[in-house]
């Protein structure tokens, strides 16, 4: 690993991109992701790749449909409000079975609503935006460094199962600083791409890529095979870090920014004798259901206490995990703003005395 | 242990991010945890600028920072708005050439230094935020003079390292200014 150098999460996710293969990017500028563009229209063609900036975002999430179709390794950025402009696109990609990489650096919504940080995006990136029976690959990272990394592994996921990986950030990670080591060489896998667009040449037949199967039975063949797809995923990709759990009174589950500021919330309570600990879903989808249900099971575990940057949406993936074996309490805020640990920690001292 | 939250304050376009971002260098170079987080979005030339750095010896949970342990103001709003978050017993650190006729609250330790007049008789009103981190320096021990001056030499391009000795010693000027006054506080 390189020594720890000091850069802005959304300029190392542009990084990580280029440092992964990625040789085509198309985006639309928008608050708090520009920087990503910027990095890419300053370093893409030095890579020998090709940077466009899109006329519209829906413009942008075709090209990434094209690029893709042809073999590349393709990335797309933006922020909310642009993220819902492409949901159509993400559907043909996930119809299609396209690998993509795109990156949602969140700001509060709904509607333009501000530039500030939020997480107020994670219904429409875990259960669809666009329309039919599809799911993306949701990444959550907590820090500069795992933005890096994550962004890397993000390429692999795409290429290995043909499908959409969505980087769920927020303003905090893609505007701050942070020290970031990058490593001499990246854990690149490419796999052969027979599929792909690339001229008839020797094949018997030419490729098509398609998401339209007009025959009833053809459809619902394309759709069982995704299921098979998502099933895989599912069992094999879910990523989540377990702090603290073991013998925890109460457990927080938090993704991202706000896990970050958890993670001290815990520190501070073991200080005044409440034992907390957090289980923290990396990917978002395919979700950690089967550790949080364990934690349900343990008799020590009291209530668990879900937090985020919006009204309470991951909560209700917790409570399905949960099943209605221990309470789950939510802490949240909106607009762009941050809880602070002594808020956190209130409510965690609210719930301990509660629970008396 | 370490672990110091601080608030850079003033108008755009008198370096008060890069000024936050050579803090964080410096602290990185002593091998801290460190976060840089700016005011983002339809900032302008005239107007408000500010950006939160967090030192510390620990994973650092928020960049955001609701309770300061030091403000650095440049201007009279950022000094209003932000005083009210510095921790009791933190530290106000002022260009008081810009910030004038101003009381700091009870229970905090207040540097007014006048950083701009003492960046122009150096020749560069630039050398005023490094006036500042000098006094920050002294004041509070997040970072030390020599990781400054390396941080200088790792970010800034080989054509302004010339530069480096009048930085120093605007440096000086505020870690001088911070040690008399230490000693009457």
């Amino acid at each position: 690993m390189s020594k720890r150098v000091l850069m802005k999460g959304n300029e190392v996710i542009a990084e990580a991109a280029i440092r992964a293969g990625c040789r085509y990017y198309f985006g639309y500028p928008i608050t708090p992701q520009t920087e990503i563009m910027h990095y890419m229209a300053l370093t893409m063609n030095k890579a020998g790749g090709t940077f466009v900036q899109a006329e519209s975002e829906v413009a942008a999430i075709n090209m990434v449909y094209g690029a893709s179709a042809a073999g590349g390794r393709v990335l797309t950025s933006s922020s909310s409000p642009g993220i819902s402009l492409k949901q159509e696109g993400f559907s043909y990609i996930a119809g299609a079975e396209l690998p993509a990489v795109v990156v949602n650096i969140v700001r509060g919504g709904p509607g333009l609503g501000g530039i500030l940080p939020a997480q107020g995006d994670y219904f429409q990136a875990t259960k669809g935006g666009g329309h039919g029976d599809y799911r993306n690959i949701v990444i959550a990272p907590a820090s500069i460094q795992e933005l890096y990394e994550m962004t890397v592994e993000a390429f692999n996921l795409a290429d290995k199962y043909r499908m959409l990986v969505m980087i769920l950030g927020d303003g905090t990670l893609g505007q701050m600083m942070e020290p970031v080591s990058f490593r001499e060489k990246e854990p690149i896998v490419i796999p052969e791409k027979p599929w792909a667009l690339t001229g008839r040449k020797d094949r018997e037949e030419h490729n098509t890529i398609q998401s339209i199967y007009i025959n009833p039975d053809d459809l619902e063949a394309k759709n069982i095979e995704l299921q098979d797809k998502y099933k895989v995923v599912s069992r094999d990709e879910v990523r989540y870090e377990e702090l603290n759990t073991e013998g925890a009174e109460i457990i927080i589950v938090a993704f991202g920014t706000c896990s970050r500021i958890c993670r001290n919330v815990i520190r501070q309570a073991s200080g005044i004798g409440i034992k907390v600990g957090m289980i923290r879903p990396i990917t978002l989808w395919p979700f950690p259901t089967e550790v949080i249900a364990a934690a349900a099971a343990k008799p020590e575990t009291r209530a668990f206490l879900d937090v985020e940057l919006n009204a309470g949406q991951m909560v209700e993936d917790v409570r399905l995990a949960v099943n209605g074996k221990k309470p789950v309490h939510f802490y949240g805020r909106m607009g762009g703003n941050l809880p602070g640990q002594q808020e956190i920690l209130d409510r965690i001292i609210k719930i301990h005395e509660e629970g008396k | 242990m370490i672990d110091y939250s601080i608030i850079l304050a003033g108008f755009g376009g008198q370096g008060i991010l890069s000024a936050g971002k050579m803090a964080a260098e410096a602290a990185l170079i002593e091998g801290r945890e460190v976060s840089w987080f700016p005011s983002y979005g339809p900032e302008m030339r005239g107007g408000t600028a500010n950006c939160s750095v967090v030192i510390s010896d620990e994973a650092i949970g928020s960049p955001v920072i609701n309770d300061a342990d030091v403000l650095i103001a440049l201007n009279l709003p950022s000094f209003e708005k932000f005083k009210k978050i510095v921790k009791p017993g933190g530290i106000i650190i002022i260009d008081s050439a810009l910030v004038k006729s101003v009381e700091a609250p009870d229970g905090i330790r207040f540097f007014p230094i006048e950083a701009s007049t003492v960046a122009s008789e150096l020749g560069n009103m630039a050398y005023a935020t490094v006036v500042l981190l000098g006094c920050l320096s002294a004041a509070s021990g997040s970072f030390q003079k020599e990781s400054f001056e390396q941080a200088l030499r790792d970010v800034l391009p080989e054509r302004r390292h010339h530069m480096i000795p009048d930085n120093i010693r605007a440096f000086e000027k505020g870690e001088a200014f911070a040690k008399s006054r230490q000693a009457l506080l």
